[in-house]
């Protein structure tokens, strides 16, 4: 007889383990690909969920097989309608592949040599931000180390003897030898009654050794027991260990065009997901400039549309401000990026950005970072006093123009390095 | 037998257990009484499309190994079947005993019948009678074969890690064409049996270990050369590839030759399902159409039954002609069902050109005549056997000469008089194996100085290999076996056409 069985409710996911393997294989194709999906797709977006898709090269499986254009073959086909035999049929040109069907490049159909792998978030974003990190991370490693404090939370029963309470623990001895003290007492009292109207010899007899032992049990109440003991209970708070702080600086005048603004955006969506997902305790500021600078919240930073001219200087001034008033007492890495064409309004005001940034900003600050979104081929006054600053280890900067280029920018910026000796 | 319940059952588009039940005895009472079909037990398995893909990448198999292979094919799959470009089948039937078989749960009532009388009934019967399967599959154990499959590949990755594993199944995978016995029976093993004999042969191993054999010296090398000749290793040529190498690689480490072991072992379980496509999937339609109609007759389903079954058969019996955007060659199912079909009309209707053709035919009993073709034939035999002049008028079937020098196709044979030998024998050729398979045996293995492994390619029909994959596999094989190959195209003169080395 047959057996039918329902295995719809059996686990799924049977080749879950063999996709990964298959994902492991072609590892190197994903990430050369990565660039070409920042460049597509809007990350800020695509970064609450959802899934990726990254188009590959087939793994080859070679096998011995007839090169299709060789030898000569009779191939039978169906549906005759229109050949007699002895009839010529042209070979179509320039293929070698006699009689195959052709696929223009264009076609929808994929082959099997070329095909998308769909990525979770979660696997894209492993991919993503792989050997990045924040740079100059002194002795306060952020990447998932947190300790903890003990805090007092109460008293509990059971502990080890060192933490235990005293005082506490009397109390409640105390409490316990008055309510059985009592006890004995109203006993006893009970017995003494009936002991006075008692006349029976035998009765009393019996009353007293009564009476007597009432009052050893009474006299021998523990001073201590196991049901008294207070402990004192801790319960461990995690601590972040270090602090970071990134100063998030778009330049957002009207000489940033539409192009050059989705730039920046792309850009510090970049750093902001690669920020969030790597550390679990980093603070980001975020600070939009014209003609004057504004502190704002993440919304506002990527989706504000308020313009103006361009001063550089003010940013710089409201960034040290904040870090006096928050993140002041080496507490603190701090970190900064700024992006922005490079135009400013005059030369005095490069001129100030550049004393700031030497006097006040850099000795504070772990690593900034400058990205200047412009492809003139000259530098701007902007490049041109920042470029005197530049550093290896604290400041960097880099040019982009082009949408393909914030990758390799953002990797060249952030690439984990060997570690400074503090 | 209650037609009114049955009736009624069927009619009904949503199934629900009773259903299946009932289709299962319907169809195997049908089957069993009026095809006289001999079947293995049925395991009917309704499962997700998920679980459909998940069945799609393993091969058909309810467990395999893990490998990366399987996880691409999956992922392949998934793509085209999410996109929506190509459908997920009805059903998946597995060579086993009892026969493992997965309907897929969005199948309708008809669907569903038509899917277990073309499956639990059909490929059933076909797996459990026909010569090819008897002979080289062992339906038995192959489940619990896996098992053992598996648990070892997962030992091996824990003992050596899983890139050296996946190296050898790479390897080994690159010549699963070449890892099938044709001439040869195979063992039958279950997981047990395998388990022991391995514990054997290293317990052997161990307990006869001497020290002083190492010590022995080796018998000189006959230097002259014309007793070279007789000292040829192997002796006859070996186009088992795999077994060669699993048995003579001079330095290859047990848990790989066990390795290449399984991979051949699956290949040599593949080996009947290639040769049989269009018979089996034929003799499956042909069932599944005789069982069908019975149950119309017999008024166990309605007319809507009937026209959504005549829709979904005709779909899949579609043929489109070599000039149609959706031609991919000819469809297995309605060849092969055609083939069957006729072989029924000329037992039953002969006309003076069957008896002319197949004069054992006409006139005799169908069923027996349909039992034995499916029991006796493979895809190349079958054709040349049964392909009479009405399928090949009716399917309009014409040979294109293909010649590599020529700049034209040539029309060399067409359905008339004058063709339909030309055109049978073209169509049988075409279903050899070695019309996709090149023809490479191991000629012999130079033991006496560099172990250096020789291969020969039959060239047939002025076939060359293609150089970029013959050059990858021979990397493979040099992997595997671990000393210098070579691989010698001879043409029929018997002269080397091209030389790969590695």
């Amino acid at each position: 007889m047959s057996n039918i069985i329902d295995r719809r409710k059996n686990a799924k996911g049977k080749s879950t383990g063999n996709r990964q393997r298959f994902l492991k294989r072609v590892e190197g194709q994903i990430k050369k690909a990565l660039p070409d999906i920042i460049s597509q797709e809007s990350i800020q977006e695509s970064n609450t969920g959802g899934k990726v898709k990254v188009p590959i090269k087939s793994i080859k499986e070679p096998a011995f097989s007839h090169d299709p254009a060789s030898g000569n073959k009779q191939i039978v086909r169906p549906g005759n309608d229109r050949f007699s035999e002895g009839d010529k049929i042209p070979k179509p040109k320039g293929s070698g592949h006699g009689g195959g069907r052709g696929k223009g490049s264009n076609s929808p159909e994929v082959s099997e040599d070329e095909f998308a792998v769909v990525l979770s978030r979660e696997e894209f974003l492993k991919y993503f931000f792989e050997d990045l990190e924040l740079p100059n991370m002194v002795q306060k490693f952020l990447e998932n180390t947190e300790s903890f404090e003990n805090k007092r939370a109460g008293f509990i029963k059971y502990g080890n003897p060192s933490r235990l309470n005293i005082k506490t623990s009397y109390q409640q001895s105390l409490a316990r030898q008055i309510a059985l003290r009592g006890a004995f007492l109203a006993k006893f009292k009970k017995l003494e009654a009936t002991l006075a109207t008692t006349t029976d010899p035998v009765q009393l007899a019996a009353l007293q050794a009564e009476i007597e032992k009432v009052k050893k049990q009474s006299n021998t109440i523990p001073f201590f027991e196991d049901v008294d003991l207070r402990y004192n209970h801790f319960e461990q708070i995690p601590l972040p260990t270090t602090s970071a702080a990134m100063f998030c600086i778009m330049d957002v005048s009207a000489s940033m065009g539409y192009h050059e603004k989705d730039i920046a955006k792309r850009f510090f969506t970049l750093l902001y997901i690669f920020l969030t997902k790597q550390y679990l305790n980093v603070e980001l500021i975020f600070i939009r400039h014209h003609t004057t600078a504004k502190e704002v919240d993440e919304y506002e930073f990527f989706n504000s549309k308020e313009s103006g001219g361009t001063v550089v200087a003010p940013s710089l001034e409201l960034m040290d401000k904040i870090i006096k008033e928050r993140y002041s007492g080496g507490n603190w890495n701090i970190y900064c990026c700024q992006a922005s064409d490079g135009d400013v309004w005059s030369d005095y005001d490069a001129d100030e950005c550049g004393v700031i940034l030497r006097t006040q900003i850099l000795p504070a600050i772990q690593y900034m970072a400058y990205i200047e979104i412009s492809n003139h081929s000259r530098d701007s006054s902007l490049w041109r006093t920042y470029r005197s600053l530049e550093d290896e280890n604290r400041f960097s900067m880099r040019k982009l123009y082009d949408v393909s280029q914030i990758w390799p920018v953002f990797r060249g910026l952030f690439k984990k390095e060997k570690a400074i000796p503090s | 037998m209650n037609t009114e319940l049955y009736r009624r059952l069927f009619s009904n588009p949503t199934w629900d257990d009773q259903t299946l039940e009932a289709a299962d005895e319907i169809t195997s009472k049908i089957g069993r009484e009026s095809l006289k079909l001999l079947t293995y037990p049925n395991q009917i398995e309704i499962v997700t499309a998920e679980q459909m893909l998940d069945a799609y990448s393993l091969i058909g198999l309810p467990t395999s190994y893990p490998h990366w292979k399987f996880g691409k094919d999956f992922v392949l799959n998934q793509n085209n079947y999410s996109k929506g470009r190509t459908a997920l089948s009805y059903e998946m039937v597995i060579n086993s005993n009892p026969c493992i078989s997965y309907n897929m749960e969005n199948n309708t009532t008809c669907m569903m019948v038509l899917v277990i009388a073309h499956a639990c009934q059909g490929h059933n019967a076909f797996f459990a009678n026909n010569y090819m399967f008897k002979d080289w599959t062992a339906a038995d154990s192959i489940i619990d074969y896996m098992v053992f499959a598996r648990d070892f590949i997962l030992k091996c990755e824990e003992e050596v890690g899983h890139e050296e594993v996946e190296r050898v199944l790479d390897a080994a995978h690159a010549l699963m064409n070449h890892g099938v016995d044709k001439y040869r029976k195979p063992t039958k093993l279950s997981a047990r049996q395998e388990n022991e004999r391995l514990k054997n042969l290293v317990n052997f191993k161990r307990q006869t270990y001497n020290e002083l054999w190492r010590t022995v010296p080796k018998p000189r090398p006959i230097a002259d050369g014309q007793f070279h000749r007789s000292f040829k290793f192997p002796e006859e040529p070996e186009e088992n590839i795999l077994y060669f190498i699993e048995k003579n690689a001079p330095t290859l480490p047990v848990w790989k030759r066990e390795i290449i072991r399984i991979v051949r072992k699956v290949s040599q379980y593949f080996y009947p399902q290639g040769l049989t496509k269009v018979m089996n999937e034929g003799f499956a339609t042909f069932v599944h159409y005789h069982i069908i109609n019975e149950m119309y007759d017999k008024k166990l389903v309605d007319d809507n039954f009937m026209l959504e079954f005549i829709h979904s058969h005709s779909s899949v019996l579609y043929q489109p002609e070599y000039n149609s955007r959706y031609f991919s060659g000819l469809n297995p199912y309605t060849l092969g069902f055609n083939i069957f079909m006729d072989i029924k009309r000329i037992c039953q209707n002969p006309t003076q050109e069957d008896k002319y053709w197949f004069p054992n035919l006409a006139g005799k009993d169908w069923l027996e005549e349909i039992h034995y073709a499916m029991q006796n034939f493979r895809d190349d035999s079958f054709i040349l056997q049964y392909l009479s002049p009405k399928v090949i008028r009716d399917m309009k079937l014409f040979v294109v000469a293909d010649n590599e020098d020529d700049d034209d196709y040539e029309v060399s044979a067409i359905h008339n008089e004058r063709g339909y030998r030309k055109v049978r024998e073209s169509l049988s050729n075409q279903y050899m194996r070695e019309f996709y398979v090149p023809d490479i045996q191991v000629d012999r293995v130079d033991l006496h100085a560099t172990s250096k492994l020789h291969l020969v390619h039959r060239v047939i029909n002025e076939r060359s290999l293609h150089n970029e994959e013959a050059k990858d596999t021979l990397e493979h094989i040099r992997y595997l076996w671990e000393f210098p190959v070579q691989l010698v195209s001879k043409n029929k003169l018997g002269i080397n056409d091209k030389i790969f080395e590695s």
